[in-house]
């Protein structure tokens, strides 16, 4: 079977217990159809980059799919139907990756200001970089 | 500080530079993850757009799998498309 990682965005305003039924009733779809999930993430909500739908902040929800296809297109049907899911992207992996993923290491510098502060930071070292380079 | 000790190393030549190399080629170099965030915001102007590999010097095809990460990033809304 294919492997599969799952990003999909909640809506802001449903609670994140909410968010957590979705997530086992998208997990059902996926064992009725002969799949599984080997993991299951939940990010929080933070906030967007630039609004989907009207919306500024949504839940994050990553899954780990080990599942055939037809399984993961109907999951998706799913999600296009459900008013809740604000965007879904399911990508093909080679493997999945075991332990938290890159967001859950960091997400406890991150909270405090949505990773706002180090735009600057990084900007500088952008500049210094750029500098010597250019002619 | 950077630059002069590059020049004194290669005092015959005093406008050639250090060559950059790939920061994710090499043992212990980053994986490229569209879930990083911190680390593709390097690679990023700060008005969002992805930063050529002339600058960051950033191999070919490490370029074009970083541009897909940061593309998946922006789908799904953790990275912007345009600041402002």
């Amino acid at each position: 079977m294919a492997l599969y990682e799952h990003i999909f965005l909640a809506r802001q305003d449903v609670s994140a217990q909410q968010v957590e039924e979705m997530t086992t009733a998208f997990t059902e779809i996926l064992t009725n159809l002969g799949g599984k999930v080997t993991k299951n993430e939940y990010w929080g909500v933070k906030t967007l980059s630039y609004r989907i739908r009207k919306n500024r902040k949504a839940h994050y929800s990553l899954l780990n799919i080990d599942a055939p296809h037809a399984a993961v297109a109907e999951m998706e049907r799913q999600m296009g139907i459900s008013e809740d899911v604000l965007r879904f992207m399911t990508i093909r992996v080679d493997e999945l990756e075991e332990g938290p993923s890159a967001m859950m290491q960091k997400r406890d510098r991150d909270d405090d200001r949505g990773g706002r502060p180090d735009r600057g930071d990084r900007g500088d070292r952008f500049g210094g970089e750029r500098r010597p380079r250019r002619f | 500080m950077a630059i002069r000790d590059l020049t004194t190393s290669q005092a015959r030549r005093p406008f050639q530079r250090r060559r950059k190399t790939c920061p994710f080629s090499g043992p212990n170099a980053p994986k490229i993850d569209y879930k990083d965030v911190r680390l593709l915001q390097r690679y990023v102007s700060e008005r969002g757009k992805i930063v050529p590999s002339r600058i960051t010097a950033v191999s070919a095809l490490k370029q074009r799998e970083l541009a897909r990460a940061i593309k998946r990033a922006r789908f799904i809304g953790i990275m912007p498309y345009a600041v402002n």
